[in-house]
């Protein structure tokens, strides 16, 4: 059945083809702009809330200022859509249309680890820059050795893992909470390895990892995952979990009553239904992500988001992923001109002013990120960064 | 104590999930790949009751259960029974179904999509614990599964005791014999399919009070309920909701004694060896 399924599925995928072209080309000189990303598909939850908001945004700024500031006078930015329904085929086949069918002048990066690497040595064949916000990895300096014109800004695996370390022992050697550590993991590409990263890393730390399981990727019913956790008698319980689990654990947390004084779960901690849905009972969760949501550019931000695509914006991708357009914006108009080579030239060599603060690529890599977040009174805070201002004290979880 | 519990719990969310596309395979032979979309049609429908009058899910199904009815009623009527028509054998039906529900489950998922967008949802109704035998479960799932142990009731009280139950069974064993008594096949058919589908949507409903959704995860559902309907023997409701608490049984046990790892590798086991020992499934008869 399922072959059946698989064999129908390529057939109906390379049939309909969806694509939407935005903004007008009355403008006396455009400036084509390509994406591609899941509009459907089990990243479309994450792409939706973190990516597609902040191309609506930038261009609709972008365009509103008449557009950007090339030597040749103003050109407004004509934006092609491509949804790649989650299908890393599908994204190196639009990235490859972008580049030779609509001929654009440059591309935004894809969304999510595998679509990016998928795309990265299409990018590199036609010469796109490409700056990857959404795409966690540790093989950052042999990608940016293989792919001169591959960006990466939003950290790798071993940073998210040491920091929850860091501030586990912390909190153990402050007398605040026990070491024993409940781990579980969604086993998919990201929660793998990031619990792969993590067990080295918290024994070194001196935590005591008294319950380390896995669950499939769509697992409908996470209560005994967390009844066994629970029965471990953990001080602190780790997820390094996806949108749907994230939502699942913290759910059933609340009914079982795993009263652990620190709680983390990773990815879609930081969007803005997390803390719809739970409400103030999320207060004091940990997360993977966090933002400095006092500064003025944030701020800014926050509210422009809202106003243009009418959603508010995470508390971890959403600000970098506009970041990534800001950068991308200043190095063209530095430049002057569409040249894709020297655009990329720039981009390494320059410091950029960004809503995330300032952003210096070293050896193509952003290595001043935020990497866990709390949520304290209905905002989720940084807590722990690699060098990014603003972080706030991590307070106690106390009960649901 | 607790792995039953928790078992027969998943097992009612199965049930919610398989049940309907087992009225539509079984008795209106139409192989719904689309079954997972009618699915979180149904969730969304929920949210948006409850998002927007606060009212709860429950009472969402009175308005949810008839427009599926009519929306599944149509879908049949105007899309697919010109494919009953023209198949010569139960084989093509069902080859032709499988592509048509394929293409229409992603014409509903490109319609959720421009409804809802494409983000998750999630509101969590009656999220709050509830002890039995000393074991926390969540109140929402409870309320789940009572409904749709109602529904299977209901279900089976009306195949077995009502004569347009007794005629949507005859169409399940053999549509040319019961055309021969004067059953409308096709009216039958479509009757069944409807009903599928809005079982199928009133279980998204009641799942959503606990389950993440978003507009492209129906396929996730189409899949479970497709084991679950094989598992339990084509055409036989009994064995659909039988096949649907052992695999929650089964699952729930391997990951508290075991691993939660292996569910899935628990539920494709139980899967291959019932197949391997009864081809036909649990409840169904050789053909």
């Amino acid at each position: 059945m399922k072959r059946i399924l698989k064999t129908i599925g390529i057939g109906a995928l390379s049939i309909s083809a969806t694509f939407f072209t935005l903004g007008q080309l009355q403008a006396a000189e455009v400036i084509k702009i390509g994406a591609v990303a899941p509009k459907t598909g089990p990243l479309a939850g994450g792409s939706t809330v973190s990516h597609w908001p902040n191309l609506k945004l930038w261009v609709s700024q972008v365009n509103g200022r008449g557009g950007l500031k090339l030597k040749s006078g103003r050109a407004k930015i004509e934006l092609i859509e491509y949804d790649d329904r989650t299908n890393p085929g599908e994204t190196i086949k639009a990235v490859q249309r972008l580049a030779t069918q609509d001929k654009v002048d440059f591309i935004i990066s894809p969304y999510g680890t595998g679509l990016n690497l998928a795309a990265a040595p299409i990018f590199a064949k036609y010469g796109y820059p490409q700056i990857a916000v959404t795409a966690i990895t540790d093989k950052v300096p042999a990608l940016t050795k293989r792919y001169p014109n591959l960006f990466f800004l939003l950290g790798n695996t071993t940073a998210f893992t040491q920091s929850v370390a860091d501030i586990l022992k912390k909190l153990v050697a402050d007398g605040k909470i026990g070491n024993r550590v409940a781990m579980v993991n969604v086993a998919d590409a990201f929660g793998i390895e990031l619990a792969n990263a993590a067990r080295p890393i918290f024994k070194a730390a001196g935590l005591d990892i008294v319950y380390d399981k896995s669950y499939p990727l769509g697992t409908q019913d996470l209560s005994p995952v967390v009844k066994g956790a629970k029965a471990a008698n953990p001080d602190a319980f780790i997820a390094w979990s996806y949108p749907p689990d994230t939502f699942g654990l913290t759910a059933q947390a609340k009914i079982v009553g795993l009263n652990v004084k620190a709680f983390y779960t990773a990815v879609a901690t930081a969007f803005p239904v997390y803390a719809g849905k739970f409400g103030g009972a999320i207060e004091n969760v940990l997360g993977a992500g966090g933002v400095n949501p006092d500064s003025a550019e944030m701020k800014a931000y926050r509210k422009a988001h809202k106003e243009v695509t009418g959603k508010d914006a995470d508390y971890w991708a959403s600000p970098v992923v506009y970041a990534s357009l800001q950068i991308l914006e200043q190095a063209i108009e530095a430049v002057g001109s569409k040249d894709r080579k020297a655009v990329t030239a720039h981009i390494k060599a320059n410091s950029f002013n960004t809503v995330i603060g300032p952003v210096r690529f070293n050896n193509q890599n952003n290595d001043k990120f935020w990497t866990v977040g709390q949520w304290q009174n209905g905002v989720f805070h940084g807590v722990s960064s690699t060098g990014r201002p603003g972080a706030k004290t991590v307070k106690l979880k106390s009960g649901w | 104590m607790d792995i039953l519990i928790g078992g027969i719990l998943l097992g009612g969310t199965y049930v919610l999930m398989a049940l309907g596309l087992q009225l539509q395979y079984g008795v209106a032979r139409i192989m719904n790949l689309a079954n997972g979309e009618i699915l979180v049609a149904g969730a969304f429908g929920a949210f948006w009751f409850y998002s927007g009058f606060q009212a709860n899910p429950f009472l969402a199904l009175i308005v949810i259960v008839p427009l599926a009815f009519i929306l599944n009623w149509g879908i049949y009527r105007y899309l697919l029974s010109p494919l009953v028509r023209r198949a010569k054998s139960r084989g093509q039906l069902e080859v032709d179904s499988i592509l048509a529900t394929f293409g229409l489950s992603f014409i509903f998922v490109g319609l959720m999509l421009a409804v809802f967008g494409g983000e998750y949802f999630s509101y969590g109704y009656l999220e709050r614990a509830v002890i039995v035998l000393e074991q926390p479960y969540g109140l929402n799932r409870i309320a789940a599964f009572c409904a749709s142990a109602a529904l299977c009731i209901a279900l089976v009280l009306w195949l077995n005791h009502t004569r347009s139950g007794l005629a949507l069974r005859a169409v399940a064993v053999n549509p040319t014999a019961a055309s021969l008594v004067a059953i409308k096949v096709a009216r039958t058919s479509a009757l069944a399919f409807a009903i599928g589908g809005a079982v199928t949507a009133s279980g998204g409903a009641l799942l959503s009070m606990f389950l993440t959704f978003d507009a492209s995860i129906g396929v996730i559902f189409t899949l479970k309920a497709l084991i679950i309907v094989i598992l339990g023997g084509v055409g036989e409701i009994r064995g659909t909701i039988v096949a649907a608490f052992m695999l929650g049984l089964a699952e729930t046990a391997v990951a508290s004694l075991i691993d939660p790892g292996l569910t899935l590798a628990a539920a494709y086991l139980l899967f291959i060896v019932i197949l391997l020992v009864r081809p036909q499934g649990l409840f169904g008869s050789r053909s």
